[in-house]
């Protein structure tokens, strides 16, 4: 053991970075690909299908054969359509979408880069995802992709103010940008967590999450019945995979920063009852799992309950309901910190 | 040269050659791509000078809304860039003539005569737990209060400007009334008629 | 310095305009009244509240506070109440205008307010920051009130080259305000003063170069030539009630920055701004009067003759000593007393349908309504100078502060171009009584306005009679 810590230490700083990105990236990127397996199988069996099942057991190998496929696809580009820009859009969305997971605590102590404004530096990066829908939009010259654009960032802005607004609650509520801090403000029981004290904003924040990655019910920018399939209609092969592992990987992150931010992070839940003792053997790491995948279930069973927002309801709720809710919620959030009030804020 | 100094001038030249690309470029989406990428490496500047926070809301106001916007507008515009071109050449003295006088001005004054480390020390490195969040709100919220709601004022009249200038209700508009539709009820839209059979 | 809540009391009359602003803009909201009474009443109410609160928290000894950001002091005082009461008759002319011309929104009154509130938050600016927000709370205001008449391309025009401008200036009084603040380490004007006071390099170029950007920003601001450009243009194409926002009150405003930053921050510099100043001024008063003569468009020559009026204001700024102060404040507050008075009577003028604008629409004023020539008539004898009005004391005062610091020749120059300016201004006098009306429609003017009317004419003779009452006030 003491070998390979000598060995870890001896490896050049940038070696060890890279590796320890790697060990981030590589098990996001099987999760993305079984998180799209899931989805079609949930989404089947909610709408009484059975969804793939031919390639593997229970179609268990769909995610690789579609890999395969993709990878091996050419990458048509559209005629007058501006080469480098559509080339690198994909890319401008795929890389904030990871980047985001370098200030991501998976655990007391396990961080790639523990900053102080991990926050701010979550929502910088979620908040330049926009560029790539965009650009791919604008490059690619058809009406459909530019529309999907137009709308996608539209709707990406205003929802971020909302989003934003539910985050400075929590930084007043944690008093610090650090994510380990905001998790540790949380501890104590269930009831600490800042869900119950945040609740108008956890709900906010979670529904602008699934408006900012472009999901179900609020997916115009995509809209296969009216623009086809809006800003990506164009792009085929790795492009169009770097978009897909881009909006999953943004929808894992999402559903992660809800846990980590209302529901205590890697703190247990049993923390502060009889039970605490029972479950101390559990890593953190698997909480924050478990509380992550019940925002990823709830990303897919709005896609297979709601029908799509129209324009203006989206534009409705993003602005006249939930910024003013936020806005209210803020100044009942400052008060409480102000006063120390029980049991969240006293400590 | 340190890892520091390395980082410094690579974030500094791509910001002078974005810069410049940003007044040459024809085509004013490539324009305002490369201001994007201009603002991308000044906050990279501002990291290296440990204003983490200043260098994040850079990037999340500036980069992630306000250049979106931008590029949203420019996007739709059919810009004729022959035409702005037109007076150009007419201007070009003119405008070569102001921006010398400005270098030399820069030049003249802004320097290591009067700004050098003589006359200001370096600042002192802060620990790595200093936050720099932290200090500026203490500062923003205390010593500059009073600019600070002026601000806020000023914001909200941009509000109302800008509200004042575009909303108008025309005759001819289409929107669905949302709360109508919601207040709608049975009795409103469905009307039960009774009637014979007919055999 | 400790920020505590008793020092709010201070700065009462800026958070009642604030209220009341905001009130207005809420009220708007709520009461459905195609009239308006509410608001309007709510705005008359306001202004009348922070002037009674700037009359109780004023006098004494003078305050800083809210971290050197704020000062309480005499000028600040005695031009924020003279800000204030003269904003009262310009609603009530601008409610006339905007009603004749069906655009009577609550808009104007929320912005007119908050570029108000701009004007007080400069005139107590204590330091750069402070000063900079201020005025473009102030101008922010005003771009949108320009563009107020949403369909008249000729507005939207004036808006555009307005702001381009206005940027441009900010910009340039930035860059300045960088470099003392690079130079000095301070941004609050004591701060600044003391640095360049202590300063003994004896070599005081980067201030100097900073002060020029200053200077220039102010300038700007003030519309003196040769950064005038943008005054004719936007003074024709806002709509009336607008330019009579623009053209009256911003100056007493610009007035108070220019002491803030000249006669305070850079005291110690007067030898090397009060020589950019002189052209300034005799640039200002040789084109604004003499340009003026040319205009058939009376908003048009009444921005040419502001621009000459501002020379005059620069003359008593740069004979740097305290009376020329004084008279400068003096000429501010008592232009802007005429310009709302001049601009009032063209709104009165004004019917359903028709601006009154051009010159030859004042053709036969007096045989149509003899109490508005009679007002115009003081107004224009107060513009040109003449006596008994309380232009010619106005004209008087900077010219003694000029010939005080031994500027004969200033003094004669700007006794020379004032005669010239005579001309345009007793022109508009025989158009009104010698010449015959070309057009027999009767002028139809609301009860309030006519009846401010006549109290703003016959102000302009009472200050006249007995100038100390207004020069008594203002103070250092």
């Amino acid at each position: 053991m003491s070998m390979l810590i000598d060995f870890w230490n001896w490896l050049p700083v940038i070696i060890q970075i890279v590796i320890k990105i790697v060990v981030i990236v590589l098990p996001l990127m099987l999760m993305v690909a079984y998180y799209t397996l899931l989805e079609r199988k949930v989404i089947g069996y909610m709408q009484i299908r059975i969804g793939p099942n031919r390639v593997g057991f229970k179609g268990s190998l769909q995610p690789i054969a579609d890999a395969m496929k993709l990878m091996f696809k050419e990458i048509v580009l559209p005629t007058k359509a501006n080469k480098f820009l559509f080339l690198i859009a994909p890319m401008l969305t795929l890389a904030p979408a990871l980047a985001a997971w370098a200030v991501f605590p998976f655990d007391e102590t396990l961080v790639l880069a523990d900053v102080n404004a991990g926050l701010l530096y979550v929502l910088a990066l979620t908040s330049m995802g926009v560029y790539g829908v965009i650009i791919a939009g604008w490059a690619t010259n058809s009406k459909y992709a530019f529309l999907g654009a137009m709308r996608s960032a539209a709707q990406i802005i205003s929802y971020e103010i909302a989003m934003g607004f539910a985050l400075v609650a929590v930084i007043v509520a944690a008093g610090s940008l650090n994510f380990g801090d905001i998790v540790r403000a949380q501890q104590g029981s269930a009831a600490h967590w800042f869900w119950l004290p945040l609740f108008p904003l956890f709900i906010v924040y979670f529904i602008a999450g699934v408006a900012e990655t472009n999901r179900a019910p609020f997916d115009v920018a995509e809209g296969e019945s009216e623009i086809v399939a809006g800003f990506h209609v164009e792009y085929s092969g790795m492009a169009f995979a770097a978009f897909f592992l881009a909006e999953y990987a943004n929808m894992i992150l999402i559903s992660a920063l809800t846990a980590l931010m209302f529901l205590g992070g890697w703190l247990s839940p049993f923390e502060g009852t009889f039970a605490e003792s029972w479950f101390a053997w559990v890593p953190g790491f698997f909480w924050l799992l478990a509380k992550t995948f019940v925002f990823m279930f709830m990303l897919l069973w709005f896609r297979a309950t709601f029908p799509r927002y129209r324009y203006d309801q989206i534009m409705r709720l993003g602005w006249k309901v939930f910024i003013p809710i936020t806005i209210v919620w803020i100044l009942v959030v400052a008060y409480a910190v102000v006063n120390k009030m029980p049991w969240w804020f006293n400590t | 040269m340190s890892f520091e100094k390395f980082i410094f001038y690579i974030f500094s030249l791509v910001l002078i050659f974005a810069a410049t690309m940003v007044i040459t470029r024809r085509n004013p989406v490539h324009a305002v791509l490369f201001l994007v990428l201009a603002f991308f490496n000044a906050a990279g500047l501002w990291m290296l000078l440990e204003a983490e926070f200043l260098a994040l809301v850079l990037v999340l106001v500036y980069v992630g809304a306000v250049m979106v916007l931008f590029l949203f507008v420019v996007m739709m515009l059919d810009v004729d860039v022959a035409e702005m071109r037109a007076g150009f050449m007419k201007n070009l003295p003119v405008g070569l003539l102001i921006g010398a006088a400005m270098i030399i001005e820069l030049l003249m004054v802004v320097g290591p005569k009067y700004f050098g480390l003589d006359k200001f020390a370096a600042p002192v490195k802060h620990a790595a737990d200093f936050s720099n969040t932290e200090a500026l709100g203490m500062l923003l919220y205390t010593d500059y209060l009073y600019p600070f709601e002026i601000a806020a004022v000023i914001l909200l009249v941009a509000i109302i400007a800008a509200i004042s200038l575009t909303l108008r209700r025309r005759p001819d508009r289409k929107y669905i009334d949302i709360s109508k539709q919601l207040a709608a009820k049975k009795a409103d839209r469905l009307r039960v008629v009774k009637m014979e059979s007919e055999k | 310095m400790e920020f505590d809540n008793s020092q709010l009391m201070t700065m009462l009359p800026e958070i009642v305009m604030l209220t009341g602003a905001l009130l207005v803009l809420l009220v708007d909201l709520m009461v459905r009244d195609s009239d308006r009474m509410w608001p309007y009443a709510l705005t008359l109410g306001t202004l009348l509240a922070a002037f009674a609160a700037a009359v109780s928290v004023g006098g004494g000894s003078s305050e800083i506070i809210l971290g050197g950001n704020y000062v309480r002091d005499a000028m600040g005082d005695s031009l924020k109440g003279a800000l204030l009461l003269i904003a009262i008759p310009l609603f009530i002319y601008a409610r006339e205008g905007l009603r004749k011309m069906d655009e009577w929104r609550t808009e104007y009154l929320t912005l007119g307010l908050f570029s108000i509130l701009g004007m007080m938050i400069m005139i107590s600016a204590n330091g750069f920051i402070a000063l900079y927000l201020g005025l473009e709370l102030l101008t922010l205001s005003l771009y949108a009130l320009v563009a107020y008449c949403r369909d008249s391309s000729k507005g939207a025009e004036a808006a555009m080259k307005y702001f381009v401008l206005g940027a441009l200036a900010s910009g340039l009084l930035l860059y300045g305000i960088s470099m003392i603040y690079g130079a000095t380490g301070k941004i609050d004007f004591p701060g600044i003063m003391q640095q360049i006071a202590a300063d003994n390099t004896g070599d005081n170029t980067i201030f100097v170069f900073g002060m020029v950007f200053v200077v220039i920003g102010i300038a700007f601001k003030f519309g003196a030539v040769p950064f005038h450009m943008w005054m004719p243009d936007v003074y024709q194409g806002s709509s009336t009630p607008v330019t009579l926002l623009i053209g009256s009150l911003p100056k007493i405003a610009a007035v108070a920055i220019a002491l803030r930053v000249l006669a305070g921050a850079m005291e110690s510099l007067h030898q090397d701004w009060y020589m950019m100043l002189v052209i300034l001024a005799i640039l200002s008063m040789a084109l604004g009067n003499i340009v003026a003569i040319a205009q058939q468009n009376i908003k048009r020559m009444l921005a040419y003759s502001t621009i000459s009026h501002v020379g005059f204001i620069f003359l008593g700024i740069l004979s740097g000593t305290d009376e020329g102060y004084r008279a400068a404040m003096f000429y501010a507050v008592v232009y802007a007393l005429m310009a709302v008075g001049a601009f009032g009577i063209l709104i009165a003028l004004d019917r359903k349908g028709v601006v009154v604008d051009q010159l030859h629409q004042l053709k036969g004023l007096n045989d149509r309504h003899p109490w508005l020539a009679l007002t115009m008539l003081l107004i224009m004898f107060s513009m040109a100078g003449v006596p008994p009005t309380v232009g010619f004391w106005a004209k008087l005062f900077v010219l003694e502060a000029v010939v005080s610091i031994d500027m004969w020749w200033l003094a004669v120059i700007a006794v020379f171009f004032s005669i010239i300016g005579a001309f345009y201004y007793i022109r508009v006098v025989k158009f009104m009584y010698f010449d015959k009306p070309i057009d027999d429609e009767p002028v139809v003017v609301g009860g309030a306005a006519q009846t401010m009317l006549a109290v703003n004419g016959l102000a302009v003779l009472l200050f006249g009679l007995f100038p100390v009452l207004v020069f008594g006030l203002m103070k250092l």
